[in-house]
């Protein structure tokens, strides 16, 4: 057995796991995309109780158990929460070409931050507490890629 | 609570391709070190919980395919999907039932097989989160973001946990990377989502390892050496990142609140002696740290540069290396127990800190630290 493994080369199997899923967004997932989608607007849910308005809209509120029943329509701008801009392409992940950011948004209306792509920005133009904009696609599917990416709002301190 | 104690722990060296052991090697290999370490057989055992997690072994039910490994043959087992730290509450759990008096907790992971960003990513909601291709580490920098920004941190702050784990990394012969850094070294190193750097970023890692729990009147037969679990607690946050506040370490702190009241600490600054945390991005050392109470938040910087906790500073923290130094992730969190033992036992060889009565190891589970395991370990019952 010693003598074996002198000099050996392990085998490595390949393999690539494809397996396809489908995710239903359920009601209140498919009422936002599809707003989303037709008017161009975000919506978010708002708490019978601690009122936190949340987006994306939830069913209930993870804070209180409630249910959100109450819907509210939210602005397009809203203010950057945090941000990242990636410095590694991803051939498989990312999203656009490089330079794009990550960031997390509380648009106007909602108590909520959310997770989107920071796009048409110059180096160090991002910082927290600053406003940025939802840059819709033209051709819309009814998912969060509808919208293309945000981006500083021009002007704006 | 009943006293319980760890009386047996095995570790794989952590490497970055352990390509001569398969999982069940690695499993195998992890168990029988803690069987030795305890002295025992593993007819002594009565029920085992494996550890593990599906999308990064690449196979479904992957706690099930290791079983034979770990000598589950007739025997109560579990499995637990989460980091190493809530596996083993798990194992306490069921020791403390009174129905089990010895629980094996074995745990696997070999990042080399798969593709870490593509696994992470996949961690994110389906509908509002994936697509947009996020993972561990443009999440946690989201996270650093914040919470550099919130507290005034530093990069060169986060930068010294960096330099001090890979040293530290030197004296653990299980650690995969062992490293002599400057501040200077690690701030020239590129950003891959900024502000967190190539070596503010954990490894990617392969590794097992196990331990063995058992109830106070077995334990005293097994060992001279039991190491007593004093008080432990885990708390979660939200789920999705903008629900949060991700400067916050709300779930730890009240996980590390409960602990420390069962283990009967008022003052941990004083009472504990050696911290093994979970380091998987330099800055979430400094948050961990205030998060446990050792510092006011935002002050995990300064403790650093005092040099605190450094080796011979007043309060070592991960003198192991910690994730930084190898991250086999599931895995990890049990590393951070195990090493918490040897420190009690004072067998932890050339990394061993003088004097530790008391540790505490601490692992995470979900994105950016969703959720906090604390555990308190100390040599009397």
């Amino acid at each position: 057995m010693e003598n074996w493994r002198e000099n050996q080369e392990i085998i490595v199997m390949e393999g690539r796991i494809k397996v396809p899923y489908t995710w239903a967004a359920g009601e209140v997932g498919t009422r936002y995309l599809e707003t989303l989608r037709d008017q161009r607007k975000f919506m978010g849910t708002r708490c019978p109780r601690c009122e936190i308005v949340y987006h994306p809209p939830r069913r209930n509120c993870p804070d209180c158990f409630e249910e959100c029943e109450d819907w509210v329509e939210l602005g397009s701008q809203g203010e950057l929460q945090s941000y990242t801009v990636v410095r590694r392409h991803h051939p498989q992940l990312s999203p656009l070409p490089l330079p794009f950011a990550y960031g997390i948004i509380k648009l106007d209306g909602a108590d909520t931050g959310f997770l989107h792509i920071l796009s048409d920005f110059q180096e160090g133009e991002l910082a927290v507490g600053s406003r940025v904009e939802a840059v819709f696609a033209e051709e819309r599917e009814g998912n969060i890629r509808d919208v293309l990416f945000f981006r500083p709002v021009k002007g704006v301190d | 609570m009943e006293p319980v104690a760890i009386v047996g722990v095995g570790m794989t060296e952590i490497m970055d391709n352990h390509l001569a052991s398969n999982y069940a090697d690695l499993v195998f290999e992890a168990s029988q070190k803690a069987l030795a370490d305890a002295g025992m057989t593993i007819d002594q055992v009565d029920n085992v919980i494996t550890i593990s997690n599906d999308f990064f072994d690449g196979r479904t039910i992957s706690s099930m395919a290791v079983m034979d490994a770990c000598g589950s043959y007739d025997k109560n087992v579990s499995t637990v999907e989460g980091d190493g730290t809530f596996g083993a509450f798990y194992a306490l759990m069921r020791v403390l039932s009174g129905s089990y008096e010895t629980c094996l907790v074995c745990a696997h992971h070999k990042g080399s097989e798969g593709v870490m960003s593509l696994i992470t990513n996949a961690m994110f909601d389906p509908i509002y989160e994936r697509s947009l291709g996020i993972d561990a580490i443009t999440s946690a920098a989201l996270q650093a973001r914040v919470y550099m920004e919130r507290y005034g941190v530093s990069e060169e702050e986060c930068a010294l946990v960096s330099v001090k784990n890979h040293g530290n990394a030197f004296k653990n012969q299980v650690a995969q990377l062992p490293l002599k850094l400057t501040v200077e070294e690690v701030m020239a190193s590129p950003y891959i989502s900024d502000p967190l750097k190539l070596l503010d970023c954990s490894p990617v890692s392969d590794g097992a390892s196990a331990l063995i729990l058992a109830s106070k009147s077995r334990a005293r037969q097994i060992t001279e050496k039991p190491v007593w679990v004093k008080g432990v607690a885990h708390c979660c946050d939200a789920f999705h990142l903008g629900d949060r506040d991700l400067s916050s370490t709300r779930a730890l702190e009240e996980a590390a609140r409960k602990a420390y009241a069962m283990a009967g600490i008022s003052d941990p600054g004083r009472e504990i002696d050696v911290v093994e945390l979970y380091d998987a991005f330099s800055y979430m050392e400094l948050m961990w740290l205030e998060g446990l109470g050792f510092c006011e938040r935002g002050e995990g910087g300064k403790l650093t540069s005092s040099g605190e906790t450094a080796m011979d500073g007043r309060l070592p923290v991960n003198p192991s290396g910690g994730c930084l130094s190898g991250n086999p992730v599931v895995v990890a969190g049990l590393n951070r127990i195990i090493e918490c033992a040897l420190q009690v036992r004072g067998d932890a060889g050339e990394h061993q800190v003088e004097g530790v009565r008391t540790a505490i190891a601490h692992g995470i589970n979900g994105p950016c630290g969703q959720s906090h395991c604390v555990w308190i370990m100390g040599g009397e019952a």
